[in-house]
């Protein structure tokens, strides 16, 4: 019986006494039940804004870019801002379900498949933005590189911007299929536990018809296993090819090369802040405490901590080297002095106190398990790196080489409009998944149950780690329920293929496994693995047996076997084994 | 049709296991087994031998690559050789450096959905295909050994299946009217 044991000191992620079912009816409630009034209200609520955001879109395209509050001096704001914003957030999602996988972290299982779901709304948003940019959206096919109607003119491959296209589509669909694959085992649970039958036909088709055979589940696991191991460098490769976009640049405070190291960890560090908002409304709403533990939310913070330290460290690096290379264009980029005295200090300390001073407050272990406080922090932190981009890419172009034309951004509604309509876009697509997919993967959860559930580390803390953990204790067996076949085995017919059965072994002569070894019956030519299979049923498992076969018993074997009529005649199995036999002396 | 399967359902994966491992020994012939999530050590006791996907997935990423070194060198250095900010494209190894992000995400994209497409196929998974678990509790909370009868005597093996500790035993009879 395999082994169950996790250290006692390991604080329990599955609270309270669970059954496998129970796992399956908790996780399956949201999905099964309805919506009470408080979804409605925030789902009407993120309705609206996504409205105003599809109206501030429809209004740019018809009208043109000129309705942002973009100049000459300033090409790239809110728009690029919000785009790195959303990409770096979808993060999250990928380093869980990928990296924690190949750590064997067994905390992921009850936040991956949400951490997921955030990663695939989040690259959405962000892909509105440069697709709304283009101006013209209907010709966004254009950055595919298809033949075209201009001749051989194909994309620029040297770019980072077409790098960008290959990047977020690539981490899009990989996510998409890693999700889906991990969806389908919890689809066919919903599946067959739905009684109404549109659910049924619903969650049916979404499962793909799942069933849970053990050659599934291997390679169920294995392919896991592997999109873990090749989404792992992807999603470093995501936001290194974001952070292109700006470090192959010459503008000063872009063109640095601590960029993609800098940028992942930025990426990961404000997209595990956005599972920290979300998973502590979920798992109320939801009432998934026993799954989505303070643990949890202590683990994620701690990923916080550790990523933000790096943030922290880059910040610091990027505003030492500004001062140090003496350079008077560095002086105005977004991480130096001039930039924390100048006409964007507000920027530049909020940033600094959003990403650097609060994160700190996590290294105390009462706050970091503090779930209000853990949440202000996480919106914090979303703020604070949405103004890292925002640092980057509007203060660092409103003071170019040219000081006549230096100038400050100035959003317009339309701006502000599309940001909050993302926003709101984000929780329409978060809120409708709540309610209709299972956000917790239970299947992956079912399986470390006993090693990390409360019960049974209790259990183990009672009785010792080699107590039995099996859910149905021996010692009052349930009668078993029997479903005889309706229509029985005709008797007549399994008596005489009894008869015959006996006849045959009686003259090739009994196995017994104690004295005698089995050989290889696949040798003698004409025995396949079927064939094998059903001598074994025989009782038939040596050469020995098989070269005393006459005329006689391969008719026997016929009536009995009646498969493969005449082969053992044909192919002379007796002799065969004979030689065989005597081969193996 | 008489009966030629028998489905013994265990409520425990650990049960389930150490079933299996007994079946094997008696020399009965496991035709499935149906579990809601994966259990470790069962396919090994099944004797179900390792899968290929992996491998598969490395040769669909070797495509990928070679499938972007390819289209970049013809789009960019034979078709149509440009001189792109001072940097002439006119050999693949000058280029070379700007091209890896790209062979590195198709690869990766290859690798990636290939790999699931086979999967899916392999073991018969799209939209619209009907489940064939033959007890819908198997994904929840059940545990199930489909067994073939073959010429075995259905009472011994019901015998011993409740010896290995199943909590019901059941035949595939109406499989046609179900």
């Amino acid at each position: 019986m395999s082994s169950h044991y996790e250290a006692p000191i390991r604080e329990p992620l599955v609270l309270g006494e669970k059954s496998y079912h129970d796992v399956s009816v908790e996780i399956a409630a949201p999905v099964l039940g309805r919506a009470n009034k408080s979804w409605w209200i925030v789902f009407t609520i993120a309705l609206i804004a996504f409205l105003w955001g599809l109206g501030c879109i429809i209004y740019t395209i018809v009208t043109g870019i000129g309705v942002w509050g973009l100049d000459k001096t300033i090409g790239w704001a809110w728009d690029i801002t919000n785009f790195v914003w959303w990409v770096g957030i979808g993060h999250a999602g990928t380093l869980i379900s990928a990296v924690l996988l190949l750590f064997r972290q067994k905390w992921r299982m009850a936040i991956n498949r949400s951490a997921e779901a955030m990663t695939i709304f989040a690259v959405v948003q962000a892909g509105l933005f440069p697709l709304i940019h283009m101006g013209r959206p209907w010709l966004a096919y254009w950055v595919l590189p298809i033949p075209n109607q201009f001749g051989s003119l194909w994309v620029n491959f040297n770019s980072p911007l077409l790098w960008d296209v290959f990047a977020i589509s690539t981490y899009l669909s990989i996510s998409l299929v890693f999700w889906w694959t991990g969806l389908m085992p919890d689809f066919a649970m919903i599946r067959d536990r739905a009684v109404k039958p549109f659910q049924k036909k619903i969650y049916g088709i979404l499962s793909f018809g799942w069933t849970g055979r053990a050659k599934d589940w291997q390679r169920f696991e294995e392919v896991e296993l592997v999109l873990a191991g090749l989404a792992t460098p992807l999603v470093l490769s995501v936001h290194t090819i974001v952070s292109f976009d700006f470090a192959t640049s010459v503008v000063p405070g872009w063109h640095s090369t601590v960029f993609p190291p800098y940028f992942v960890a930025g990426a990961v560090f404000s997209g595990f802040a956005m599972v920290q908002t979300l998973l502590i409304i979920m798992r109320k709403v939801l009432h998934l405490e026993d799954y989505i533990t303070v643990l949890h939310i202590e683990y994620m913070n701690k990923v916080i901590l550790v990523t933000g330290g790096i943030v922290g460290v880059a910040y610091i690096t990027e505003y030492f080297m500004v001062w140090y290379s003496g350079v008077p264009y560095e002086n105005y980029v977004y991480l130096s002095f001039g930039a924390a005295t100048g006409p964007y200090w507000w920027a530049f300390w909020a940033l600094i106190i959003c990403n650097m001073v609060f994160p700190l407050t996590l290294w105390v272990k009462k706050w970091r398990r503090n779930i209000i406080w853990t949440f202000i922090v996480s919106i914090i932190i979303n703020i604070g790196m949405w103004f890292e981009r925002f640092n980057i890419i509007a203060v660092d172009l409103s003071k170019d080489r040219l000081p006549s034309s230096w100038t400050l951004f100035e959003p317009t509604f339309v701006d502000i409009g599309t940001f909050i309509g993302t926003i709101g876009f984000f929780f329409v697509l978060f809120l409708l998944y709540a309610r209709t997919f299972p956000v917790v993967s239970q299947a992956m959860l079912k399986t470390i149950l006993k090693s990390s559930g409360e019960q049974y580390k209790n259990l183990r803390a009672e009785h010792g780690s080699h107590v039995d953990h099996i859910n149905d204790p021996t010692e009052n067996p349930p009668v078993p329920i029997i479903h005889k076949p309706a229509t029985k085995v005709a008797p007549g017919d399994s008596a005489v293929k009894q008869v015959k059965i006996d006849s045959l072994i009686g003259s090739v002569g009994a196995f017994d496994p104690a004295t005698q070894e089995r050989d290889d019956l696949k040798q003698i030519s004409g025995v396949g693995p079927v064939m094998e299979e059903k001598l074994h049923q025989l009782g038939i498992y040596t050469f020995d047996q098989v070269s005393r076969m006459t005329d006689r018993e391969y008719e026997l074997l016929d009536e009995i076997v009646p498969d493969f009529p005449g082969r053992a005649k044909r192919d002379d199995w007796a002799g065969q084994a004979r030689i065989l036999k005597n081969k193996k002396k | 049709m008489a009966a030629n399967k028998i489905y013994a359902i265990y409520t425990d994966d650990d049960l389930l296991l150490d079933a299996v491992k007994k079946t094997v020994a008696e020399d009965y012939h496991i035709s499935e087994v149906y579990t809601p999530f994966p259990v470790h050590g069962l396919d090994p006791a099944m004797g179900t031998p390792p899968t290929r996907l992996a491998i598969t997935s490395f040769l669909y990423g070797l495509v990928g690559l070679a499938v972007a070194t390819w289209m970049m060198n013809y789009m960019m250095i034979v078709d149509w050789p440009q001189n792109i900010g001072g940097k002439p494209s006119f050999s693949f190894h000058q280029n070379l450096p700007a091209f890896i992000p790209i062979m590195f995400e198709m690869t990766v994209f290859f690798a990636g959905h290939l790999m699931v497409i086979t999967f899916y196929l392999r073991s018969r998974l799209w939209p619209f295909k009907k489940a064939e678990n033959p007890d819908p509790r198997t994904t929840d909370d059940m545990f199930m050994m489909e067994v073939d009868i073959d010429n075995h005597d259905i009472d011994m093996l019901t015998e011993f299946f409740i010896s290995t500790g199943a909590a019901e035993i059941s035949f595939n009879t109406n499989e046609e009217d179900r």
